[in-house]
């Protein structure tokens, strides 16, 4: 199917193997625009995912108790010059069960296009669940890229996810992020973006603290250049003993470059404790030096710098 | 010729005068040790030696292998084999160990550098140099570094603060690996027994070199604590034959 090998060309383009999509062992979901173009499931999985006319809706479930060995797979994308991509999805991690996903999303000859995701997942307790997803939106800029998710991590449950969008264009990024963490559970919400030309990138991640002992991170790396504009919003609120948060937001600008961040701590209970570090303009200063002090450049030295903490 | 010859050195900072009409040669293949107590102008020669942003000289004259180093930007003089191992190092997210040790040498193997500090490469090579590291992991891991580029001049800032006791002597061993692989190295301590490993020593003390000589005779100088408080006012400047 042409679709589905411009994804996976894609994909393979930027280091993956398409073999996954071959593997029997290993589930996925493709959907290019509104056609779903591949799907598998594995014992302990179960995909539902329909074409709707303007859209997909899937719902993933991982059953009680399962540990899924092998990564997810869910590759998402638009494979023409200009399209739209509406998907509805809902992810079920049911008690004790574990699994990680690798969403990605791909955008390869977009010249204006736009997708938005609308999730909803839903950790039990126990559950442990890595969610890595990672764009490719092409050169061009004319990605519109909308993603909400509304995440609940349950009484014990783990939840780590990690957004990345660092090759090629951004275009506009809205990204749009609550998660809801109980009792002695933990949540890790980790951002990478880069930002370039007139890309515009706007991430908002609220984190509620809600359970005795919960344990959340909201995590923000965005490099900007030329006339690129961010903004980072993260909230963290905790309401219950023992609750920990910390929301650490980094980032580098360079040319004509604007960047804003915008913590917001809330604490209501006696017990329970935020923190907050946002850092943002050149490289840092030390950090050049000592890699000019071993013969780079500056521009070598800031190329590094940010490579890696876009890793 | 010394390898580094530093004339009449003036530094002003936010018009407070730290290094003062500072002359020092040194010499190849020459472990030169550098005693003073916090405050003295150690670092800041350090900084203003390797070029780094905010330490340009007010006046006098710096040069390795006879070249001036007053115009080159810092990765030129990186370039011409000098570096400097900071008293307290950066730390790089994302960034393994192991990349560090090759930055500007892709083509080494940073193995046997994480072995001469004492550290194992299979624990510590794909670790990233970042806040997990302590401060002697970090360390080690700098002096790792900095024996990889071979450089012909190692400034080293304290490169045995925040390494435990037992290590010392380790780090005193690979300190001496620089002089037999060819380098010279200065050597920034306030420890008089981490001088005594010094082929010479000077002892600076509000922002000059009030003496100079046999690291033994400057460090049972410096203990005596004759210069420790002094504002640099009332030194009196005293050499010691080499």
């Amino acid at each position: 199917m042409r679709e589905l090998k411009i994804l996976t060309d894609t994909f393979q383009s930027l280091g993956g193997d398409p073999e996954v999509f071959q593997d029997r062992h290993i589930a996925h979901m493709a959907a290019s625009g509104h056609r779903l173009v591949s799907q598998r499931e594995i014992p302990g999985i179960t995909i539902d995912a329909q074409e709707t006319g303007d859209g997909i809706t899937n719902t993933i479930i991982i059953e009680k108790g399962k540990r899924i060995e092998l990564p997810i797979h869910l590759c998402l994308g638009i494979t023409e010059k200009a399209g739209i991509q509406r998907i509805q999805t809902r992810l079920v991690i049911e008690e004790g069960a574990s699994a990680s996903f690798l969403a990605h999303c791909l955008f390869p000859f977009v010249e204006s296009g736009e997708h938005r995701m609308d999730a909803t997942i839903e950790i039990k307790e126990g559950a442990h669940v890595r969610y890595h997803e990672s764009h490719y939106q092409g050169t061009h800029g004319g990605m519109v890229v909308v993603p909400k998710a509304i995440i609940a991590v349950g009484p014990g449950a783990q939840y780590f996810s990690d957004f990345s969008l660092v090759k090629g264009r951004v275009g506009q990024l809205n990204i749009d992020y609550v998660v809801q963490v109980d009792t002695s559970a933990v949540a890790e919400l980790t951002s990478k973006v880069f930002g370039r030309e007139s890309d515009s990138i706007h991430i908002k991640e609220k984190m509620v603290l809600a359970g005795e002992y919960a344990k959340g991170l909201i995590k923000t790396r965005v490099a900007l250049e030329h006339d690129a504009q961010g903004e980072m919003t993260g909230i963290m609120e905790a309401h219950a003993k023992g609750a920990r948060g910390h929301v650490d937001c980094r980032e580098i600008i360079k040319d004509r470059a604007v960047g804003r961040a915008i913590p917001i701590v809330e604490v209501t209970h006696p017990e329970a404790k935020v923190t907050h570090e946002a850092a943002i303009g050149t490289v840092d200063k030390k950090e050049l030096e000592t890699l000019m002090a071993h013969g780079l450049d500056p521009e070598q030295a800031t190329e590094l710098i940010v490579s890696g903490m876009l890793q | 010729m010394p390898l580094v010859d530093i004339q009449h050195l003036v530094c002003e900072i936010h018009g407070k005068r730290i290094l003062q009409d500072l002359t020092l040669p040194i010499v190849e293949q020459e472990i030169h040790a550098l005693l003073g107590a916090n405050g003295s102008g150690k670092s800041t020669l350090a900084y203003v030696l390797m070029g780094c942003q905010g330490f340009a000289p007010t006046s006098g004259l710096m040069t390795f292998k006879g070249k001036d180093l007053g115009p080159l930007p810092m990765f030129e003089r990186a370039r011409l084999g000098m570096t400097l191992a900071w008293q307290e190092p950066a730390r790089f997210e994302g960034m393994t160990v192991s990349q560090y040790i090759r930055i500007g040498k892709p083509d080494i193997d940073p193995a046997p550098y994480l072995t001469r500090v004492g550290l194992s490469p299979d624990t510590y090579g794909n670790r990233l140099v970042d806040t997990s590291l302590s401060g002697g992991e970090r360390k080690r891991i700098e002096l790792a570094a900095v024996l990889a580029m071979k450089p012909l001049f190692a400034i080293l800032d304290e490169p045995t603060a925040g390494i435990d006791m037992l290590s010392v002597q380790d780090m005193m061993h690979v300190i001496r690996s620089f002089k037999e692989g060819g380098a010279s190295v200065l050597l920034i301590t306030h420890q008089e027994t981490i001088a005594l490993m010094a082929d010479h020593a000077s002892q600076l003390c509000g922002g000059r070199v009030i003496a100079s000589g046999n690291p033994k005779d400057i460090a049972d100088q410096y203990k005596k604590g004759s210069c420790v408080r002094c504002d640099g006012e009332r030194c009196i400047p005293l050499t010691i034959a080499r």
